[in-house]
């Protein structure tokens, strides 16, 4: 290969030499070399131009293409239908375990205007604002003339109301079609259905979506086109629920209580049968939160998921089960309950200052001895007592199916030594929700096997682990049935049904610290029959007062027993229970033989 | 002899100008041209009626601007083609200079006409968009500077025409006026192209645009719906594109027939953006073909002629100008059939407005001008490619 060289040194010195310019030989060298360089850059566009015609000739014949087969397809006559994602307006019912209706979906229609459509605007906004009386005419008729083209003006309307706007006809008002959610029960079951509103919302469907309750916790299930619009079956009984409801609203007013809550549990399978908290309100409107105030005053606030009480004495059954179930202890075994008591500097005292003196661990319950069981607690040791109630469920929030639910996470001491240990013993220091409860009594009363509380219908029995003997569950159910028969909680008598329960009374805490005087959490924890239990009943009155004595009673055995009482009587023949004879009890008498 | 003595007979520089011009110009590119003008006029006498009645003038008002605007810029267009190349590159740089600066402060002095975007100087009889002179201006001014990177010694024009590329974008984005920014980026885009992009940027772009594209769509809900909306079959009739669609169905292969049309009644911009739905519904899928085919033929034509060019300044501004015409046809026609997202782009040359076609004008005939036969050397390369062998 011959090298050229960049530059003709030889003939820019020959030209030196003759004294000539060498300027005009460099300019010509630099012309020659720009000749070769563009004929190499042209052969390179060469390909780039073709691509680039190849790419325009593609682009429109596609152009060309795709007009011919719109000019030779069928011309077909417009119909309005929604650009973008489709929405999906389906939502399946709810129904309770017997497949009544609890929730289903109402076809209606929302009402927008189409301002520039409209014919007589001040005419329209006057006639819609008789129809409607929450709008306001001056402000329709501001938006019908103002920049906007496009108006929602309700958002559910009535077909009376809807031939109403009809008959005003001014073709600019114009009706879109909706899935309404109806709660057809009104206020039943409020909590646990929750409510539902609109998502992304068209012109011709809207997203029902839920907000609250199973309607939010189950939202992706129920709208799920792939369930085939399968009714999502609740465990509550529409019947129970509405008797529930009654009782419990009834007791509430007549205890002079601010709420009122109860669940009732089956202590197998963990279903909830009928969950009530009151105040409470219609899911079919529902209201706002509250923006300011205590949140638990709102009828939103769910009593039974959200509400973390200290619940007081009824804890004491889990204290004397433990004892025995360690075997420390039998029913039988006495106990010292007589004071003084001091735990780390407190004084542990009983209610009105009572002394029990020297008695057996199953007086310690009916008699609801703090000194008693904290004693037992002393004995079973804080670790232990911790483990225990774990296992039971109490330190986490419950898995209930409805979002209020994860909301509910129980509030335990921050350090748990021999204080705690013992104040725990007797529910204080310890706040947990009644749904908590519900599911620790149903481990008692099933005989000791733990059992999730369940909103969703179970097809049988659904035991969890082991957490107590079943003769600790034995004595301890034997010991709840003697607070009805003859402790605290005689007013729970219901003749046939063999209640057994334990009370609680508990000082409500001040915000700023302490304890109220006279405001209490009042709480009555009940399994029946207490002989084969089938199912647990926790109601729990929010300050109540029984006046009809001289002295305001607060006490959980005047307040919350009585009610829970009415309750079971109304609600065990629902069940399906039958008043049995029960196994008469063999205590006061000694039987000598001579 | 006697005639050059006495100077009966004026001596000329080489052949007399209009039969040099009429022999070197590309004949089918400037018919393709005046041929896709007179079916504007045509479609102007369909579609701006409705428009003229609107604003309350007579009915072939807008016609008769628009044959006045057209011949405008016909006549610019021929002056224009005449010139030789050099002089071209010279005028379009000082345009491009007045009309870069009349950009610069049309957020001062300019006009919206209550259209929410800057965009235009209002001279009382018309109104003047800068942007659109802009458009062929900054192209020569680009290819120049690109050309000259590639000589020996040049400076470093690429950069420089990227940096003036992007300010342009910048004000023109700022107006806002997203339509015009894009072509003049594809107009730039092209010319880098064929200066010779190394392939690794354009694969790195291609990816890029891909992954971002990608990530959009499955991170960003509206424009995942955007594209659903713009991929589903079914469109709603009451939007612009719907119109169109129906326009172009019932139109079918040889139209309602003229004056039967519907669409230019229900369409605010039937005259500019959609006017491609007038042309199909009246006169058919006919017309609509025969519009394609003139583009196609006035885009290839150019082309085939640039790949013979050997100066780089003409090949590339030639390119610049013959895309960018042509993509702005591809993407008005495309809006109307559904197959690119709403975008307002007029039509060149058949769209109504006075700015738009006296620019296009311009454009065309430098255009015309670069893509003059003229001799290429082509001999010598014979000889040359010759004696190596």
């Amino acid at each position: 290969m011959i090298r050229t060289p960049l530059r003709p040194l030889a003939r820019i010195l020959e030209a030196r030499n003759r004294g000539e310019d060498p300027r005009t030989i460099e300019h010509e060298n630099l012309r020659l070399r720009h000749e070769v360089m563009h004929d190499a850059a042209r052969a390179r566009a060469e390909g780039r131009l073709l691509v680039l015609g190849v790419f325009f000739l593609c682009a429109f014949m596609v152009v060309g293409v795709r007009i011919g087969m719109l000019a030779t397809s069928e011309p077909v006559e417009p119909r309005a239908e929604s650009t973008g994602a489709a929405i999906s307006a389906s939502r399946a019912d709810i129904v309770d375990r017997n497949g009544n209706l609890l929730a289903t979906n109402f076809e209606t229609h929302a009402l927008y205007a189409q301002t520039r459509q409209l014919i007589d605007p001040q005419t329209a906004a006057t006639k819609l604002a008789q129809i409607f009386p929450d709008l306001d005419a001056q402000k329709l008729l501001s938006d019908f003339t103002g920049r906007r083209k496009f108006l929602w003006i309700k958002r559910k309307i009535s077909p009376e109301q809807m031939q109403a706007v009809h008959d005003i006809g001014d073709p600019g008002l114009l009706f879109g079609p909706r899935e309404m959610r109806l709660y057809p029960n009104g206020r039943l079951a409020a909590h646990v259905l929750g409510g539902a509103g609109f998502g992304v919302e068209g012109v011709s469907a809207a997203e029902v979506i839920g907000v609250a309750g199973v309607e939010k916790q189950f939202d992706e299930y129920l709208r799920d086109p792939a369930n085939g619009n399968k009714p999502l079956e609740l465990s509550l009984d529409l019947t129970i629920q509405a008797a529930a409801e009654r009782v419990l609203d009834g007791g509430m007013k007549l205890m002079n209580a601010k709420g009122a809550t109860s669940v009732l549990m089956d202590v197998h399978s963990g279903e909830v049968i009928s969950v009530v908290s009151l105040p409470s309100f219609d899911p079919n409107d529902r209201p706002r939160p509250a923006v300011r105030g205590d949140a638990s005053d709102s009828p939103l606030f769910n009593r039974s998921v959200q509400g973390v009480y200290e619940l007081g004495s009824v804890f004491k059954i889990f204290t004397a089960a433990q004892a025995i179930d360690m075997g420390l202890v039998e029913a039988s075994t006495i106990v010292d309950t007589s004071g003084p008591m001091k735990v780390g500097g407190y004084r542990i005292g009983e209610f009105r200052n009572k002394n029990y003196g020297k008695i057996s661990v199953a007086d310690v319950i009916v008699h609801s001895s703090n000194r008693g069981t904290g004693r037992l607690a002393l004995q079973i040791g804080a670790e232990n007592q911790q483990a225990f109630l774990k296992s039971l469920g109490l330190f986490e929030a419950t898995p209930f199916e409805i979002v209020e639910a994860t909301g509910g996470k129980p509030l335990l001491p921050p350090r748990w030594g021999e204080l705690s240990s013992v104040t725990v013993s007797y529910g204080h220091g310890i706040s947990t929700s009644p749904m908590h409860l519900a599911a620790a009594y149903s481990a008692i009363a099933n005989g000791g096997r733990m059992v999730a509380p369940t909103i969703l219908r179970q097809p049988g029995p659904r035991l969890g682990q082991r957490v107590m003997s079943e003769h600790a569950a034995a004595s301890a159910r034997a010991m709840l049935r003697k607070v009805v028969t003859s402790g605290t909680a005689s007013f729970g008598e219901v003749k046939g049904y063999a209640v057994g329960g334990k009370t609680g009374t508990a000082d409500k805490p001040r915000p700023q610290g302490g304890y109220f005087e006279d405001k209490v959490i009042a709480t009555f924890a009940t399994v029946f029959p207490a002989h084969d239990p089938k199912y647990v009943l926790i109601v729990t009155l929010d300050e109540p007062v029984e006046t009809s004595g001289d002295k305001p009673r607060r006490t959980a055995g005047w307040t919350a027993v009585p009610v829970a009482a009415e309750m079971v009587r109304r609600i065990a023949p629902l069940l399906g229970l039958r008043p049995g004879v029960e196994p008469r009890e063999m205590a006061g008498i000694t039987l000598t033989s001579n | 002899m006697t005639e050059m003595v006495y100077g009966a007979i004026p001596v000329r520089n080489g052949e007399p100008i209009l039969p040099k011009w009429w022999r070197t110009v590309d004949k089918w590119a400037m018919s393709s041209i005046l041929l896709l003008f007179a079916v504007g006029l045509l479609l102007g006498l369909a579609a701006s009626p409705p428009l003229a009645a609107k604003n309350g003038f007579e009915p072939f008002h807008y016609v008769q601007r628009q044959a006045f605007f057209g011949g405008v810029a016909l006549l610019a267009m021929m002056l224009t083609s005449m010139m030789s190349p050099t002089l071209v590159r010279r005028l379009a740089v000082i345009g491009f200079v007045a009309a870069f600066v009349a950009l610069a402060l049309l957020p001062v002095f300019g006009t919206d006409f209550g259209k929410g975007a800057t965009r235009w100087y209002s001279l009382g009889f018309a109104s003047v968009q800068p942007s659109e002179f802009l458009k062929p201006g900054f192209i020569v001014a680009a290819a120049w500077m690109m050309a000259a990177s590639q000589d020996l010694n040049g400076p470093p024009g690429k950069t420089w025409s990227l940096a003036l590329c992007c300010a342009i974008v910048l004000m023109l984005i700022a107006q806002p006026d997203f339509g015009q920014a894009c072509l003049v980026l594809f107009g730039w885009g092209v010319m880098y192209f064929v200066a010779g992009a190394p392939m690794i940027i354009l694969l790195g772009m291609a990816g890029l645009v891909i992954f971002v594209g990608t990530l959009a769509y499955s991170y960003s809900e509206h424009f995942a719906r955007r594209i659903d909306g713009f991929l589903s079959t079914d469109v709603d009739p009451t939007t612009q594109i719907g119109y169109a669609t129906d326009a172009i169905r019932e139109g079918g292969v040889f139209g309602v027939g003229l004056g039967e049309g519907q669409v230019k009644w229900s369409l605010p911009d039937a005259h500019t953006d959609f006017i491609i739905a007038v042309a199909a519904e009246e006169y058919g899928l006919v017309l609509v073909m025969s519009i394609i085919l003139l583009y196609t033929c006035f885009v290839l034509r150019s082309l085939m002629r640039l790949v013979k060019e050997r100066d780089p300044f003409i090949r590339l501004a030639g390119t610049g100008l013959a895309c960018t015409l042509g993509v702005q046809a591809m993407v008005n026609m495309g809006v109307a059939v559904r197959l690119l997202p709403a975008k307002g782009m007029t039509l060149p040359f058949v769209s109504y407005g006075g700015s738009s076609v006296i620019a296009s004008g311009i454009a065309v005939g430098m255009l015309l001008a670069f893509t003059r036969k003229r001799p290429q050397g082509e001999i010598r390369d014979f000889l040359a490619k010759g004696v190596k062998r």
